[in-house]
C-alpha cells in the first residue's frame, strides 16, 4: 500500500524500500519528484489492495477490529467496490496463542508484524509462521501460550483482526468507547495509556505513544487489568464489630474513627501509603496526619532504605528512560526489569540490539530476553565491582555513560543503604559526560516516587512501616491503599481503599476510594517525570476519591483541611512543592547528591539479593482482583514447573 | 500444495538424538558459519535428521536440531514446514516423487499419476507394507528425459506405465532396480544411439591414433550408489568480515 510514483520510472516503487538517494534526477539534473496520489498511485493501490482481499474474509461486522482496522481504512481509501475473484477463498484453523491474544487466522494478511514484534521488541521469539505462499499461517510453536510480558501489543500491531484481545473479545465497539488519556499505575514506569470506557465501566485500556517512557507498548498486566476494576470492588464504608465487618454509612465510619482517634495519643498513629496512590491523597493525608501531630509516616512497604533527605537524585531513575539507549555498560544490582518494568527491559534490549553494550548482573539470575554477564548473587560482589577488583567494575569506570540499575530487591533490606552507597560508587565512571547520572533506581511502585517527593517518611522519632506493622507499637493505623503490609493484630486499622483484598480484611473500618482511572491524579515515575492521570469513570456505590474522603474526615476530625475541591488541593500541592506543576518533564540529574551517597559508608550482609516481585501478574490490589491476570499468573506457574522439571 | 502440519503424536518417536557419527558431521557443519549465525546451518541439519530418521522428520527431530544449533524451536518449525522435500510425516521405504510439471504431463505423466494413485494411493499415503508412497512435484528438471519420478536419491527417465508400474513392483519385492532412462538411451542422448559424431575417425588422437570408442556406454550410464548429498563438500573459505562483530559486546 506504500507504492508511489517515481517520475522516471515506468514502474511505481515501494517508498518502504526505497531510499532518496536512489530516486533519479530529472533529464536536466532537477532534483527527484514523487508523487504519491496520481492516477498510476491510485490504479495500483488499488491493484494491491483487491490481492490483499482476495483471501481477507468479508466478516467487518462480526470483527473485533471493525472500526480501528487499518486493513478497513485503506479499503475505504483505495478498495474497489465489488470483487472479482470467484474462487474458494482459504480457509485457515485458529491457533491457540495464551489467554490474551485471540486468533481469527483466516483474517490474516501474513504481514508478519506480530513475528518480528515478539522477536524484536519483545525478545521471545515465540511466534513464527510456517508453511509458505497461500498456506503461510502464524502461530506458536505447537500452539502453546506465548510467555511475554508485552504479548497483548502484537494486538495493536495486527492491522486486521486476526489477533485481537481475548478478554475484549466482542465487549464493545470502538466508536461506542469515550477515551481518556491517562497513565498507567501498574509499575513505576507511568506508561501512558487510554482509557477506554462505555458508560461508567472501563472496557479497556490501550497504551498512547510516548517516546519519552514507554515508547508504544504497555505491558500486559497494564493492558489486561481492566476486570480487576470491575470485581472485588469496595462499594461502601464497612465497620468491623464483633469481628465481623458491616456496612455502615459514611458518617457511622467517621464517627468510629473520630471516637478511636480521640482516645488515641498522636504517638500511638500512623500512616502507611499504598503503591498506587496519587500525590494528591498522600498529600492530603500527610496534611492531615501533621496537624494531628502524627510523625509515624512511611510509604515504604517494603522497607526500601530510601530517603528524601539524602535528595531527589538518591531515589530517582537519574539516567532516565530514554537515556537507557545512550547508556555504554549496564550493571543490573537486584533488579528483575522484566518483571518490574517489562516496557523498560525493552527499552534495554533495544539498546542492546544496537551492540556493544556490556551488561552485568548482581543478583538472581533470570531470562531477560538479552544474555548477561553474571556476576554473582550478593553485596560481596557488588562491593568487589564498586571498587574495580571485578573486571566488569574496570568496564563500568571506563564507560563514559555507564548505567547502574538498582532494583528493590537489593534497597529494601537492612543493609540497603550500604548497598546504595556501592551501587552510586559503581556509577560514577569516567565523569566526562558532564549531563550523565547513571545512578538509577527502578522502582516497582507507581505512587513511591511521589510521596518520597512529598517526604512522607517517617518524622523526627517516627517508625517506619516495619516497625509500625510491629504488634504493638500502635493503636490506630491508616492504611492508603497499602495491601502489601501485615499490621500485627491490637492496632485499629482505617482502610482507605478500592479492593477487597489484604488491607479491606485486616480493617476495622473501610472507607472505600477510587481506583486509578477513576481520579484525577498526579503520578511521579521511576524517572521523577510528573504525570497527571485522567478521570475517566466514577468510582462505584458509595465510593469516593481518596482526598475527598480524607477532606471529609478531617472536618470530622476537627482539623478541617484548607481545600475543598481538588484545584484548590492542587493550588497548596504546588505551593508546598513547585517541582509537582512541571509535568512531563524531567529535573536535571543531581550529581552531587550520588556522590554523596556514593560516600556513605556501611557495612552490608553477606546474604544474596532476592526477588522484588514473585509474581509478575499479581503485584496490587487490582490485578489480584483480576479474572485474567490469575488465569496468567497460572500459566506462567505451570510453565516455571515444567522447565524447572527439566 | 497443502497445509504441512506434525505428524499424528501416535506416530511421533518418543525421542531423537544423531547418532555419533551424523553429530560429528553436524558439528562440522555448523562450524561454517560464523560465530552467531549458526543457526544458518538448520536446513543441512534437518536434512540430516531426515535421513538419520528413515525419510522423515519427527518432532523430536525438529527440536534436536534447534537445540543443536541454539534457536528457538518456531524458526527450526518454520524452515521444516516451509520447504516440501522435508516429510513431516512417515514415508514409504520407496519414496517415488513424481514430476507433474507440463514437459512431463505432455509426455505422459498424467498416466504415471493415475498409476500411482491406482497402485499406492494417495498422495503422501504410505502402502500397508510399508514399502512406497509417493508425491506429485513440480519440475525436476530432467524434462528431456521426460516423463521422470525421482525415488529416494535417484532418477528414473523415459518412464511409460509399464515400465513405471515394473519399478514399482520390483521396489516393493524388493528387487534391485536400475536407474536412469528405462529406454534404450545413454543419459540424455539421443534413444536409439547418436546421431551426430558418429564417424570414429573423428575420435583418433592425432595423425597415427588409433580410433577410438565414445567415452560412454549405455551399460555404464548411470549406477545405484552413494546419494549424491553424501560427499561433504569442499572445505568453505574462512567467512569474510561481517557486522556480526560489533553487534557483540
Amino acid at each position: 500500500m506504500c507504492l508511489v510514483e517515481l517520475k522516471g520510472s515506468p514502474k511505481p516503487v515501494a517508498s518502504c524500500a526505497w531510499g532518496v538517494r536512489d530516486c533519479r534526477p530529472g533529464p536536466h539534473g532537477e532534483p527527484p519528484e514523487v508523487l504519491t496520489k496520481s492516477a498510476m498511485v491510485r490504479k495500483a493501490r488499488e491493484g494491491v489492495m483487491e490481492f490483499l482481499l482476495i483471501n481477507h474474509p468479508l466478516d467487518c461486522p462480526i470483527c473485533d477490529q471493525g472500526g480501528e482496522c487499518d486493513l478497513q481504512d485503506q479499503a475505504m481509501a483505495y478498495g474497489v467496490d465489488s470483487s472479482r475473484f470467484k474462487e474458494n477463498k482459504r480457509a485457515v484453523e485458529d491457533k491457540y496463542v495464551g489467554v490474551l491474544v485471540k486468533t481469527i487466522m483466516n483474517r490474516c494478511i501474513h504481514c508478519t508484524r506480530c513475528v518480528r514484534f515478539m522477536t524484536e521488541v519483545a525478545g521471545v521469539p515465540e511466534l513464527g509462521a510456517i508453511g509458505r505462499g497461500e498456506d503461510t499461517e502464524i502461530t506458536t510453536y505447537l500452539e502453546q501460550a506465548m510467555t511475554s510480558e508485552l504479548q497483548g501489543n502484537v494486538v495493536d500491531l495486527c492491522p486486521v483482526g486476526a489477533l485481537t484481545s481475548k478478554p475484549y473479545a466482542f465487549a464493545a465497539r470502538p466508536w461506542e468507547l469515550t477515551k481518556t488519556e491517562s497513565i498507567d499505575v501498574m509499575d513505576a514506569i507511568g506508561s501512558a495509556i487510554r482509557v477506554d470506557t462505555r458508560g461508567r465501566e472501563v472496557m479497556r485500556i490501550l497504551p498512547r505513544v510516548n517516546d519519552e517512557v514507554n515508547e508504544e507498548w504497555i505491558s500486559d498486566k497494564t493492558r489486561h487489568v481492566v476486570d480487576g476494576l470491575r470485581t472485588q470492588r469496595l462499594d461502601q464504608p464497612y465497620i468491623r464489630e464483633n469481628g465481623r465487618l458491616h456496612a455502615a454509612s459514611w458518617r457511622d465510619a467517621f464517627g468510629v474513627i473520630a471516637a478511636k482517634v480521640k482516645q488515641t495519643q498522636p504517638r500511638r498513629m500512623g500512616a502507611i501509603v499504598g503503591d498506587l496512590a496519587a500525590v494528591e491523597e498522600i498529600f492530603a493525608l500527610k496534611d492531615l496526619m501533621t496537624r494531628l501531630g502524627v510523625v509515624n509516616l512511611d510509604c515504604r512497604q517494603d522497607g526500601a532504605m530510601l530517603d528524601p533527605t539524602w535528595g531527589r537524585a538518591s531515589y530517582l531513575f537519574n539516567a532516565s528512560i530514554a537515556g537507557i539507549e545512550q547508556a555504554d555498560a549496564l550493571l543490573l544490582v537486584g533488579s528483575n526489569p522484566r518483571r518490574e518494568a517489562a516496557v523498560l527491559n525493552a527499552r534495554i534490549r533495544k539498546r542492546w540490539r544496537t551492540g556493544a553494550l556490556p551488561i552485568g548482573l548482581v543478583g538472581e539470575r533470570s531470562d531477560l530476553t538479552y544474555p548477561y554477564e553474571y556476576l554473582g548473587a550478593g553485596p560481596q560482589t557488588l562491593a568487589d565491582v564498586a571498587s574495580g577488583v571485578h573486571e566488569f567494575g574496570a568496564r563500568l569506570r571506563e564507560a563514559d555513560r555507564p548505567l547502574v540499575i538498582v532494583g528493590m530487591a537489593a534497597l529494601a533490606r537492612p543493609d540497603g543503604v550500604a548497598i546504595a552507597a556501592l551501587a552510586a560508587r559503581a556509577a560514577q565512571g569516567t565523569g566526562k559526560e558532564a549531563g550523565w547520572n547513571g545512578y538509577s533506581v527502578l522502582h516497582t511502585a507507581a505512587a513511591r516516587v511521589g510521596a518520597l517527593d512529598l517526604g512522607f517518611v517517617p518524622g523526627p522519632e517516627g517508625r517506619n512501616a516495619a516497625a509500625m506493622a510491629a504488634p504493638g507499637a500502635l493503636d490506630l493505623v491508616v492504611l492508603l491503599g497499602a495491601d502489601e503490609i501485615d499490621i500485627a493484630p491490637g492496632a485499629f486499622v482505617v482502610y482507605i481503599g478500592t479492593h477487597g483484598d489484604a488491607g479491606a480484611h485486616r480493617a476495622d473500618v473501610i472507607l472505600p476510594g477510587a481506583a486509578y482511572p477513576e481520579k484525577s491524579g498526579i503520578y511521579v515515575n521511576t524517572e521523577g517525570r510528573v504525570q497527571m492521570a485522567g478521570r475517566a469513570s466514577f468510582p462505584p456505590g458509595e465510593a469516593r476519591e481518596d482526598w475527598a474522603i480524607l477532606r471529609a474526615l478531617s472536618d470530622v476530625l476537627g482539623r478541617k483541611l484548607a481545600y475543598d475541591s481538588l484545584t484548590q488541593l492542587r493550588q497548596a500541592l504546588f505551593k508546598a512543592h513547585p517541582h509537582l506543576q512541571r509535568v512531563g518533564q524531567l529535573a536535571p540529574a543531581g550529581r552531587a547528591e550520588v556522590a554523596a551517597l556514593a560516600a556513605r559508608d556501611g557495612a552490608f550482609e553477606k546474604t544474596a539479593f532476592g526477588r522484588s516481585l514473585d509474581d509478575f501478574y499479581l503485584t496490587n490490589p487490582v490485578a489480584r482482583a483480576s479474572a485474567t491476570m490469575a488465569e496468567c499468573s497460572v500459566i506462567a506457574e505451570r510453565r516455571g514447573a515444567l522447565t524447572a522439571a527439566e | 500444495m497443502a497445509v504441512r502440519r506434525l505428524a499424528d503424536p501416535a506416530v511421533q518417536p518418543k525421542s531423537f538424538t544423531f547418532t555419533v557419527e551424523n553429530l560429528d558431521w553436524a558439528k562440522g557443519e555448523i562450524a561454517k558459519y560464523p560465530e552467531g549465525r549458526q543457526s544458518s546451518a538448520i536446513i543441512a541439519l534437518l536434512w540430516r535428521a531426515q535421513e538419520q530418521a528413515g525419510g522423515w522428520l519427527p518432532q523430536k527431530a525438529i527440536e534436536h536440531a534447534a537445540d543443536l544449533l541454539g534457536m528457538p524451536k518456531i524458526r527450526a518449525l518454520e524452515v521444516a514446514t516451509f520447504y516440501t522435500m522435508f516429510n513431516l510425516a512417515p514415508v514409504g521405504r520407496a519414496h517415488v516423487q513424481l514430476c507433474g510439471t507440463t514437459p512431463c504431463v505432455l509426455r505422459g505423466a498424467d498416466k504415471l499419476i493415475k498409476l500411482c494413485h491406482d497402485r499406492i494411493g494417495e498422495p503422501l499415503e504410505v502402502t500397508s507394507d510399508g514399502k512406497l508412497s509417493w508425491i506429485e512435484v513440480e519440475c525436476l528438471g530432467a524434462c528431456v528425459n521426460a516423463p521422470v519420478a525421482q525415488i529416494n536419491y535417484d532418477y528414473y527417465e523415459d518412464l511409460t506405465p509399464e515400465t513405471f508400474s515394473e519399478i514399482l513392483d520390483d521396489l516393493a519385492a524388493g528387487k534391485p532396480v536400475k536407474p536412469g532412462p528405462q529406454v534404450a538411451r545413454q543419459l540424455s542422448a539421443p534413444s536409439g544411439g547418436p546421431t551426430t559424431l558418429t564417424d570414429p575417425a573423428l575420435y583418433s588422437r592425432g595423425n597415427g591414433g588409433k580410433p577410438q570408442g565414445s567415452a560412454l556406454h549405455d551399460a555404464e550410464a548411470k549406477k545405484p550408489g552413494e546419494p549424491a548429498n553424501v560427499r561433504d563438500a569442499a572445505t568453505p573459505k574462512p567467512p569474510a568480515d561481517d557486522a556480526s562483530a560489533k553487534r557483540r559486546p
